[in-house]
C-alpha cells in the first residue's frame, strides 16, 4: 500500500504542534492586551459630558473643596453628584451668558435633570461604599487620581477587582491620616508602610477581612 | 404531572392507618404521599430538585454537541473583551432636603386591611417605596407585620392596575366623569338624594366616615352601604345578643393561662392579630424552667394555625361547635341542658377543659371565631364573664367601625333597592362586589337596574365591568388618608409615592360629591385632624403642626385607643336559643343521616378574598398548612377522601342549591368529617395577567343566609383530574428527625431530654483543620415554640431580596426560589394529627458540604462564619446543590427575574444584586444588612451592638421566633438561647455544624386528658 501522506508531512505536522502553541499564545497576549487596553477599560480617555466641566479649573484653580458638590462622600454610599442648584450658587452670577453652560441654565429653567456620564463605574454585582474608605484614611486621589489637573473627567485606574485587591490586602501602602483625605497633593512625610500599620491599628481596619467575597458582593 | 398522579394514586389511606395505629414512639410525617413511602415518591425525591432540567429535545448528536462546547470554550474568553456600557448619572436640578442618595428613608404609615390598620414603616430609597417594615409603635404592629403589609408593595407597582378613567369601557378623564357626577347628581338635589346610594368596604377612617356623613346631610334621602365579603357580622349579631349593642371584644392573650379557641382563627385572622401572635407566644416561650406557659384548646372546622398550636384540639364540623359551647357554659354552670349526643365521646375532655378554665378565674379567654354564629360569641361572652376574665384577658371597647352595621343586611337592602328601581346613582368605592356579593343576590344583574353606576378600585375588576365609570383608585401608599386599628388607635396614612397611575382617592371622590372638587387628600385629611385638634384634645403640642408632625412621625396618633367600657350582660334564662337556621345541630343531626355534607367558606390564607389575586408573591406563598401554591381546593379529611375514594387531584363537583362548581380534592389531614372546605378568592375572571382565571370561584355556592357554613351541599365524583402544585414535598430531608417535641412534663423531668435526641460529632472530628471565629460570628436561633407557620418570613425575604417569582409550572417542577421555607410536620393518626412548622434558612455551616463541591470557588466562607454566594463567580454546576443536606440552594434554571417590566424595576431593593439565569443563590442572613450596620458602626469606631442587625425575617416575625446576632458575644440573645437546653441543630450528625440552630417546641397538655 502505498503511503498516503508524503515524508515532508512529518515536518509540517511537527510545526504545527509548536504552531498551534505560538498560535494560542500569541492570541492569549493579544486578547489580554485588549481587555487591559483604555479601550476596553476606558482608563486615561476623557469621557464627553453634556457640559464640559472642568476639574482642573474648580479644584486645581479655584480650589473648591471635593465635599462642595460631592456632598455624601462622608456618609453615604455614593458621593453624591451636586444637583444643578449648586452650580447656579455661582453661576447664576458668574458667566451667567457663557454659550458652554446653557445645558445647566435650560436645566434650571426647565427641572429636567443634566444627565452625567458615569466615568467611574462599578459591575452592579459590586457594592462599594464611598464613606468607609473616606472615614478609614483613603483619600480621593488614590482611586480618582490628580482630578485638579484633569480637564474633562476621566479615569486613571481600571476599577478591576484585581486593582481594588492591592489595597484590601495590602492598605497599610495606601492609607492616609484621615484629615488628609481630601487633600490632593499629600505626601507622606516618613515610611508610608510604618504609617499605613499605625493607621490600620488607630482606625481598626480589620485587614484580615478585607479579602472575603462577602465585604464587597452580597 | 404524571409522576405525582401515580404517587398520588398509591396512597392508600387505609393502610396508612393501620401502619400509624402500630407506630410506637413519635412519628413525624410531612405528607401521606411520604407516609405512603411509595417507590414513586422516592424517585421524586431522588432528584435533587424533584424534576431536573427538561431534556433537549432536539436531537443533538455528540459530534456536534462537542463542536458547540468547544466553540463555546474558545469564545467564552472574548466576552469579557465586551466594554461595560456607558451609565448616566441624573442629580436632581434641586436636591430636596432629606434624602441622602445612597441611604434609605423611612416614613411610618398605616396599611389599612378590611377595615383595621396595621401600622408600618416603609423604606424608601430616592422615593421609590420597596420594603414594608413593621411600626414598633403601633399596637397593632409592635415592630412586626403579616404577609399582606409584606405583599403590599408588590401592588404598587402592579402593571395590570387600573391606569386610566374609563366610561363604557372606552378612555375618558376624571374631569369628564365629574362632569357626568355633577349631571346625575343634579337631579338627586331635588330628591334630596333618595336614589343615591354609597357601597363602601368597611370604614374605620375617621376622614371618610366624616365626609359620608356630611354627603348624608347634603342628600339626606340617600343611603350608605357596607360590604366586605370577609365581614365580621356574627361577631357585631353575638354582641348585640349578649349586650344589647355592638362592641368591640379585645383580647390579652399575654395575661390568659388558659384559652379556649371556637373556631377563633385568632393567629392569624382576627383585626390586631399580628399583636395577638405576639401576646399569644410570650406565655408560650420556654425559658429555663418553663414557668408559666399558657394552655390553648381549640374546637374548629377547618385546620388552621391557631389550631397547630394547640395543646388539645377537637376538629369538628362548623355547625357542631356551638354544641361544645353549650357544654363549656353548662360545665361552668351556665347553662342547664343536656349535652348534645354527638359530643358524648368528647365528655371527658370538655369537663377536663371546663375544670382547667375554672382553676383560672380571671386569667383564662374564650374567643369565638367569626364563622360562628351569633350564638356561639354570645356564649363565649357569657363564659367569659362567669369566669371574671372582663376587665382582664378580654376588654369591651366602642366599635372601631365608624358605623358598625350588619354588612350582609346592609347589601341586602340596597340589592333590594336596585330591585325596586329606587336606586338612581351608586357609587362603589372600593371593593368588588359583582364578585364576592353572595351568589343568590344575583348583585350582578340587580346592579344593572342603575341609571348611574360608578366604580372607584385598584384593578378594573369584575364589578368596574358592569359599571359606566371606572376610576382608579390611589394604593395606600400613595395617597393620604387615615384608619383605625383594633383597638381603636388612629394613625395618619401618609403617601410615600405620587399617584403611579393617575389614580384618586375615596376622598376625593367624595369631596366632589360635596361640591368641592379639586380639594387634595392631603387637605381633606388635614381638616378632619385640624377639628379633632381644636377640641383641645391634647394639649401637649403646642400648635396644630406640631401635632401633626408628631402624628405622622409616630405613626400613631397618641390617645386615640378606646378606652374600655363596661357592658353588661344581658342573657336570659336557660340561654339564647339557637335560630333555627341552617347549620344549626338540630338541622345537622338531619343532615346527619342524609349523608349530606357540610361546606365551608373561608377567605383564602395568601389572597384573602380575592383582592390580592394578582399578587405573585402571594400567589406563589405555599399556603399553610395545605403548602399549595397558585390555586385553592376543596379541602376534605382523609376519612372522606377515603369513602368517596378521592385523592388529592381529583376534580369534584360540589353542588349546593342549584349551584355548582367543580374543584379539585386536596386531602388535609386534621379536617373534620363529613365537611369540606373551600376558599374564596380564585376563579376571578378580570383579575390581572396572574389571577385571571386560576383555581375555582367558590363565590358562586355561598349563600347569603350562610355565609360561612352550610349544610346540604353533595359531592360527587367527575373523573377528571386537576393538577396541584403542592411544596410540601420539595427539598425534602428525607424524613429525618428534624423538629423535636416534647411536653412541659418532660421538660421538667429530664431537661437534657432534646440533646439525646440526636448526636453531635466531637468538633475535631473532621479532617480539615479547625478554624478559630475571632471577630464576630454570625448565627441564627429559631424558636419552634414561638413560630406559629404564618410564612410572614417567607414574604418578608422575598421582598428583601429581590427574590423572582417563578409562576405555577416551575413550582410544579420544584423550583420555586424562596430563601427560607416553613416545613410542616405531622405527628400522629390521620384524622387528628398534631401539625407542626419548621422554617429552613439557610444553615450556614461551619462545615459547609456546598462549599467543598464548588469547582469554581463560587461558594466560600468568610471569616465571621458566613458561607457566601458569589453569583458572578457561579458557572452554575449546581453541585453545591446537590451536596446541601438541607435542601435550602435555589436555582436560577431560567431569567425568573422580571428585567423588563418597567413598574417593578423601582421596587427592587437596590442593596441586593438581581439574579440572572444560570445562578444558584440562597439565604444570605441578609449580608446587605450586615454590610450597611458594620459600616455604620466601624465609622463609629464602636462593635455592632447587639440587636443592631435584625434579618428580614426576623424582623417580620410577629412572635419573635427568629433571633440573630454574634455567638461569639456571651450576652447577645442569639447567644443565651443557644446556650438554652433546648438548643439543637438538624442533621448536626453529618458535623455540618450548623449556625441556624432551633429551640426544642414544648407542648403543655393537660394532665387530665388522655392524650393517645
Amino acid at each position: 500500500m502505498a503511503q498516503i501522506f508524503h515524508r515532508s508531512f512529518n515536518v509540517i505536522a511537527k510545526l504545527s504542534i509548536v504552531g498551534a502553541v505560538v498560535v494560542l499564545a500569541i492570541l492569549t497576549t493579544v486578547l489580554a492586551a485588549i481587555d487591559r487596553s483604555s479601550y476596553v477599560t476606558r482608563v486615561n480617555v476623557p469621557r464627553e459630558q453634556p457640559v464640559p466641566f472642568s476639574h482642573r479649573h474648580h479644584v486645581g484653580q479655584l480650589g473648591i473643596d471635593c465635599r462642595y458638590c460631592h456632598t455624601t462622600a462622608e456618609e453615604s454610599r455614593f458621593a453624591g453628584l451636586p444637583p444643578v442648584e449648586t452650580c447656579m450658587t455661582c453661576h447664576s452670577q458668574i458667566h451667567k451668558d457663557a454659550a458652554m453652560l446653557e445645558p445647566v441654565r435650560e436645566s434650571w429653567r426647565t427641572g429636567k435633570p443634566l444627565q452625567w456620564v458615569r466615568v467611574h463605574d462599578l459591575p452592579e454585582f459590586v457594592y462599594f461604599d464611598h464613606s468607609i474608605h473616606v472615614n478609614k484614611g483613603v483619600g480621593c486621589v488614590t482611586c480618582h487620581g490628580q482630578v485638579d489637573e484633569m480637564p474633562l473627567m476621566w479615569a486613571v485606574n481600571t476599577l478591576r477587582m484585581e486593582w481594588c485587591l492591592q489595597c484590601h490586602r495590602q492598605p497599610e501602602r495606601y492609607l492616609r491620616p484621615r484629615e488628609e483625605v481630601f487633600n490632593l497633593h499629600w505626601k507622606p512625610t516618613g515610611d508610608q508602610l510604618a504609617l499605613g500599620r499605625k493607621l490600620i491599628k488607630e482606625y481598626h481596619i480589620p485587614k484580615e477581612r478585607l479579602t472575603d467575597c462577602s465585604v464587597c458582593h452580597r | 404531572m404524571t409522576e405525582n398522579r401515580k404517587d398520588a394514586e398509591s396512597v392508600d389511606l387505609a393502610a396508612l392507618r393501620a401502619r400509624l395505629a402500630e407506630a410506637r414512639g413519635p412519628e413525624y410525617w410531612r405528607s401521606l404521599e411520604e407516609l405512603a413511602d411509595s417507590e414513586e415518591f422516592q424517585a421524586f425525591l431522588r432528584a435533587e430538585f424533584p424534576h431536573p432540567a427538561p431534556d433537549l429535545t432536539d436531537a443533538v448528536s455528540r459530534r456536534h454537541f462537542l463542536k458547540l462546547m468547544g466553540a463555546s470554550l474558545a469564545l467564552a474568553g472574548v466576552t469579557a473583551c465586551t466594554r461595560q456600557p456607558t451609565e448616566h448619572i441624573v442629580p436632581y436640578v434641586r436636591a430636596p432636603e432629606e434624602i441622602i442618595p445612597g441611604k434609605p428613608l423611612f416614613f411610618a404609615t398605616a396599611m389599612p386591611m378590611a377595615g383595621a390598620a396595621i401600622g408600618v414603616l416603609v423604606e424608601s430609597h430616592m422615593g421609590r417605596p420597596t420594603k414594608v417594615e413593621g411600626n414598633p409603635d403601633h399596637p397593632a404592629s409592635l415592630g412586626a407585620t403579616d404577609i399582606f403589609a409584606q405583599a403590599s408593595v408588590l401592588t404598587l407597582y402592579d402593571p395590570d392596575r387600573s391606569q386610566v378613567v374609563t366610561h363604557l369601557g372606552s378612555v375618558s378623564t376624571w374631569d369628564e366623569f365629574l362632569q357626568a357626577l355633577g349631571t346625575a347628581l343634579e337631579g338627586q338635589r331635588v330628591v334630596k338624594g333618595a336614589g343615591l346610594r354609597l357601597l363602601t368596604e368597611t370604614v374605620t377612617s375617621p376622614t371618610l366616615a366624616r365626609q359620608i356623613e356630611a354627603v348624608l346631610d347634603l342628600f339626606p334621602e340617600a343611603k350608605w352601604h357596607q360590604y366586605e365579603p370577609i365581614h365580621r357580622d356574627h361577631a357585631k349579631a353575638g354582641a348585640r345578643l349578649a349586650f344589647g349593642e355592638v362592641v368591640e371584644t379585645q383580647y390579652r392573650f399575654d395575661r390568659a393561662d388558659v384559652i379556649l379557641s371556637l373556631d377563633g382563627d385568632f393567629l392569624t385572622r382576627f383585626p390586631g392579630s399580628v399583636a395577638y401572635a405576639r401576646q399569644f407566644t410570650s406565655r408560650r416561650r420556654t425559658g429555663s424552667p418553663p414557668e408559666g406557659m399558657n394552655r390553648l384548646y381549640v374546637v374548629e372546622s377547618v385546620p388552621t394555625l391557631t389550631g397547630s398550636m394547640a395543646d388539645h384540639r377537637l376538629a369538628l364540623r362548623a355547625s357542631q361547635i356551638e354544641a361544645v359551647a353549650r357544654a363549656v357554659a353548662r360545665e361552668l354552670g351556665l347553662l342547664d341542658e343536656e349535652i348534645a349526643e354527638f359530643l358524648i365521646p368528647h365528655k371527658a375532655w370538655i369537663e377536663a377543659l371546663a375544670r382547667d378554665l375554672k382553676r383560672h378565674r380571671g386569667a383564662s379567654l374564650i374567643v369565638a371565631g367569626d364563622e360562628q354564629p351569633p350564638v356561639v360569641h354570645a356564649l363565649a361572652h357569657a363564659m367569659n364573664h362567669a369566669l371574671g376574665n372582663v376587665g382582664k384577658t378580654v376588654i369591651y371597647t366602642e366599635p372601631i367601625e365608624a358605623r358598625p352595621v350588619e354588612h350582609l343586611e346592609s347589601l341586602k337592602e340596597l340589592v333590594a333597592d336596585m330591585d325596586a328601581g329606587r336606586v338612581d346613582a351608586l357609587l362603589i368605592l372600593g371593593g368588588n362586589p359583582v364578585y364576592t356579593a353572595p351568589a343568590d343576590l344575583d348583585f350582578a344583574r340587580h346592579l344593572a337596574k342603575v341609571e348611574f353606576r360608578a366604580h372607584l378600585g385598584l384593578y378594573s375588576d369584575e364589578t368596574a365591568e358592569l359599571c359606566h365609570w371606572h376610576i382608579p383608585e390611589t394604593h395606600y401608599l400613595e395617597s393620604w388618608s387615615d384608619v383605625r386599628a383594633h383597638d381603636g388607635t388612629a394613625s395618619i396614612i401618609q403617601p410615600l409615592i405620587a399617584p403611579l397611575y393617575g389614580g384618586k382617592s375615596a376622598h376625593e371622590l367624595l369631596s366632589a360629591l360635596l361640591g368641592k372638587p379639586g380639594q387634595s387628600s392631603y387637605a381633606i385629611v388635614r381638616e378632619t385632624w385640624r377639628a379633632e385638634y381644636e377640641r383641645g384634645r391634647w394639649p401637649q403640642y403646642k400648635n396644630f403642626e406640631h401635632f401633626w408632625q408628631m402624628a405622622l412621625h409616630r405613626g400613631a396618633i397618641e390617645g386615640t385607643a378606646f378606652a374600655p367600657k363596661s357592658v353588661s350582660l344581658k342573657m336570659p334564662r336557660g340561654g339564647w336559643a339557637s335560630p333555627n337556621a341552617p347549620g344549626t345541630p338540630s338541622d345537622e343531626r338531619q343532615a346527619g343521616r342524609q349523608r349530606t355534607l357540610e361546606i365551608n367558606f373561608r377567605p383564602d390564607p395568601t389572597i384573602w378574598d380575592g383582592r390580592f389575586a394578582n399578587n405573585g408573591w402571594l400567589q406563589e406563598l405555599p399556603k399553610p398548612l395545605t403548602k399549595l401554591t397558585w390555586d385553592n381546593a376543596a379541602l376534605v379529611s382523609p376519612a372522606l377522601a377515603e369513602r368517596f375514594g378521592l385523592r388529592n387531584g381529583d376534580l369534584v363537583r360540589l353542588e349546593y342549591r342549584d349551584r355548582l362548581v367543580r374543584a379539585p380534592i386536596w386531602v388535609l389531614p386534621g379536617h373534620p368529617d363529613d365537611s369540606v372546605t373551600v376558599h374564596l378568592g380564585y376563579g376571578r375572571r378580570r383579575a390581572g395577567r396572574l389571577g385571571t382565571g386560576i383555581g375555582f370561584n367558590a363565590y358562586v355556592l355561598r349563600p347569603s343566609d350562610a355565609c360561612w357554613f352550610a349544610t346540604g351541599v353533595t359531592l360527587s365524583k367527575t373523573g377528571d383530574r386537576y393538577e396541584l402544585v403542592s411544596t410540601q414535598h420539595h427539598h425534602s430531608m428525607e424524613g429525618r428527625h428534624l423538629v423535636r417535641v416534647g411536653t412541659v412534663e418532660e421538660y421538667r423531668k429530664n431537661p437534657g431530654f432534646v440533646k439525646e435526641m440526636g448526636e453531635d460529632p466531637a468538633p475535631d472530628m473532621t479532617l480539615y483543620p479547625g478554624y478559630a471565629y475571632e471577630g464576630y460570628a454570625w448565627g441564627m436561633v429559631i424558636d419552634l415554640n414561638a413560630c406559629i407557620g404564618c410564612n410572614a418570613c417567607v414574604i418578608a425575604c422575598q421582598a428583601e431580596n429581590n427574590i423572582p417569582v417563578v409562576g405555577k409550572k416551575e413550582v410544579g417542577v420544584g423550583r420555586e426560589m424562596h430563601w427560607i421555607r416553613v416545613d410542616r410536620y405531622y405527628r400522629g393518626g390521620l384524622d387528628d394529627p398534631e401539625t407542626y412548622h419548621q422554617p429552613v434558612p439557610c444553615m450556614h455551616c461551619e462545615n459547609a458540604p456546598c462549599e467543598v463541591v464548588c469547582p469554581v470557588g463560587a461558594t466560600v466562607h468568610d471569616k465571621e462564619g458566613l458561607n457566601v454566594m458569589v453569583y458572578n463567580r457561579c458557572v452554575g454546576t449546581r453541585y453545591c446543590s446537590n451536596n446541601c443536606p438541607y435542601k435550602v440552594r435555589r436555582f436560577n434554571f431560567k431569567l425568573y427575574a422580571d428585567w423588563t417590566t418597567e413598574s417593578f424595576k423601582a421596587q427592587r431593593n437596590p442593596d441586593v444584586t438581581v439574579r440572572s439565569r444560570g445562578v444558584m443563590e440562597k439565604c444570605t442572613y441578609c449580608l446587605q444588612r450586615i454590610n450597611t450596620v458594620r459600616i455604620e458602626a466601624e465609622k463609629q469606631n464602636r462593635p455592632i451592638r447587639d440587636g443592631e442587625i435584625l434579618t428580614a425575617c426576623q424582623q417580620v416575625c410577629p412572635t419573635e421566633a427568629i433571633v440573630f446576632g454574634n455567638i461569639n458575644d456571651p450576652d447577645s440573645r442569639v447567644a443565651r438561647l443557644k446556650a438554652e437546653k433546648l438548643n439543637y441543630g438538624i442533621l448536626t450528625e453529618l458535623n455540618t455544624r450548623p449556625r441556624t440552630t432551633y429551640l426544642a417546641k414544648l407542648r403543655n397538655p393537660n394532665p387530665e386528658i388522655e392524650h393517645e
